[in-house]
């Protein structure tokens, strides 16, 4: 983390001395000012405090690349860093219970500020993806996941892909849109098996 | 006449409620267009118009300390001039030296010429259950009086070309327990959150048209919601900390917002499910 600080002080320092008085700005200059901004503009309230400004260095590489494409080895890179933060369950089970998946799935809640610190926190999968042919209010950011398993086939690989994909998104592809729910502590590792059942189990309606 | 409009409004709404019941089972296309109808039916009369007329005798009424009205209030238009003023908002104040935005802007006047305090000033920015917000009011008042005016935010001064730059950083910034930025939910087209359709505010046709609809009266809640309040909640719901009101970040995203909008007319206060 040190490492890093030090590394982006000594890239803003070379930018500055690069521009010197020249009138525009440089993209690095406009990108530490608006960091710098932003960390003024907030007031801590209730569980969100002003340390979710800070970005780790996942967020920081997307946030620079937003516009422009992602270079493969920095995609890569991004990956490889994710990949090692994925903990696996001990007890090797991937699966757990649908019924509570569901419930998870559909839950909004949590994390924000006006939510109780103490009160369910779920994955909120239909905000974005279909899931169950009943549940018809789902959204489209994420590809439709109806039929999951019974597509990929019911196998060790299908949930092990399922688990960690929801554990931590950005190490099967950089820059996801989808929150890294494991890796963040955003949902248990009870949560993320469930969530795994709704997936893969063949009595889950996902796969009917 | 303006409550039987109203209840007509909540018949046709309810007519549609239960039609969207009635056809859950059905296709998910159904669904969408149902509640394209309920939008529609909401549009034949809008609340908006109570907020409107209050702000418009806040406007014109002494107040505050010094008991003088906005009529010495210059939104960029000149002492007073409230037509047109919201289409080229926000913009550069000389005597401010900074870059404002309506709210802001209210804020200033009430401080510089009427004699409250910044606190007071900034106090309510919001309305919820049994409290009125003057500001919201005011907001209400002033954008009604550019409907129809085309989106003309100027991009001259130094300081709102800085302005828009910063707001082009930080609608891509991610952070927060979920590492969402604005553009996770605004950067493509023809994505929706459940059922709610999302603009792409990285174009500007999506700009345009998500920016000319706000001020607006949110049915579900009951108030009229300004752009600080939109940002606001953007921001709750993205996990991030609370954004202060007439903050510098968020006078930064409403110019790049609103001058991404330039050359669409501006359609607000309008009416939101």
């Amino acid at each position: 983390m040190r490492k890093h600080f030090l590394l982006w002080g000594c890239v803003g320092v070379f930018a500055a001395a690069v521009v010197g008085c020249a009138t525009a700005q440089s993209d690095v200059d406009v990108s530490r000012q608006a960091a710098a901004v932003l960390k003024s503009s907030f007031k801590a309230n209730g569980q969100a405090g002003l340390d979710r400004l800070d970005q780790d260095e996942t967020q920081r590489l997307c946030t620079q690349y937003a516009n422009k494409p992602l270079p493969k080895d920095v995609a890569e890179m991004i990956e490889k860093l994710n990949t090692a933060s994925i903990k696996w369950p001990a007890d090797g089970k991937m699966q757990g219970d649908w019924k509570n998946g569901e419930k998870i799935a559909q839950e909004g809640r949590g994390k924000q500020y006006s939510d109780d610190p103490k009160g369910p926190v779920g994955g909120n999968c239909y905000a974005c993806h279909q899931l169950t042919p009943q549940e018809v209010s789902y959204g489209t950011i994420g590809p439709s996941l109806y039929q999951f398993a019974k597509l990929r086939g019911y196998s060790d690989e299908t949930r092990k892909y399922a688990y960690g994909k929801i554990w931590n998104a950005d190490a099967y592809s950089a820059c996801s849109n989808m929150p890294r729910f494991g890796h963040s502590q955003i949902l248990t590792e009870q949560q993320v098996k469930d969530l795994v059942a709704l997936l893969t189990d063949p009595d889950s309606p996902v796969n009917k | 006449m303006q409550a039987t409009k109203f209840r007509r409004t909540g018949r046709a709404a309810l007519a549609a409620c239960a039609a969207v019941a009635m056809t859950a089972a059905l296709a998910q296309v159904s669904a969408v267009d149902e509640i394209a109808k309920y939008r529609a039916a909401l549009q034949d009369g809008n609340p908006a118009e109570l907020w409107e007329a209050r702000g418009e005798d806040l406007w014109k009424a002494p107040r505050g300390p010094k008991n003088v009205s906005f009529a010495t209030c210059d939104l960029g238009q000149g002492p007073g001039v409230v037509k047109g003023a919201y289409a080229q908002l926000p913009r550069y104040f000389t005597d401010a030296d900074r870059v404002m935005d309506l709210e802001t802007r209210l804020v200033h006047c009430m401080v510089t010429q009427q004699g409250y305090s910044q606190a007071d000033a900034m106090k309510g920015p919001f309305g919820g259950p049994g409290t009125k917000s003057d500001i919201e009011a005011l907001v209400a008042y002033v954008t009604s009086q550019s409907r129809g005016v085309k989106m003309n935010v100027p991009l001259a001064h130094a300081r709102e070309k800085e302005a828009y730059a910063l707001g082009e950083k930080m609608f891509v910034y991610r952070g927060g327990t979920h590492d969402f930025s604005c553009a996770t939910c605004h950067g493509e087209d023809g994505k929706r959150i459940r059922l709610q359709d999302l603009p792409n505010l990285m174009t500007v046709a999506g700009a345009q048209k998500a920016y000319t609809t706000w001020p607006a009266y949110r049915v579900s809640q009951g108030e009229l919601r300004t752009f600080q309040w939109r940002l606001n909640d953007c921001f709750r719901q993205q996990r991030f900390p609370e954004l202060i009101f007439t903050s510098e970040a968020s006078i930064a995203l409403t110019m790049y917002l609103a001058r991404n909008a330039n050359g669409a007319a501006f359609d607000a206060p309008a009416i939101k499910r």
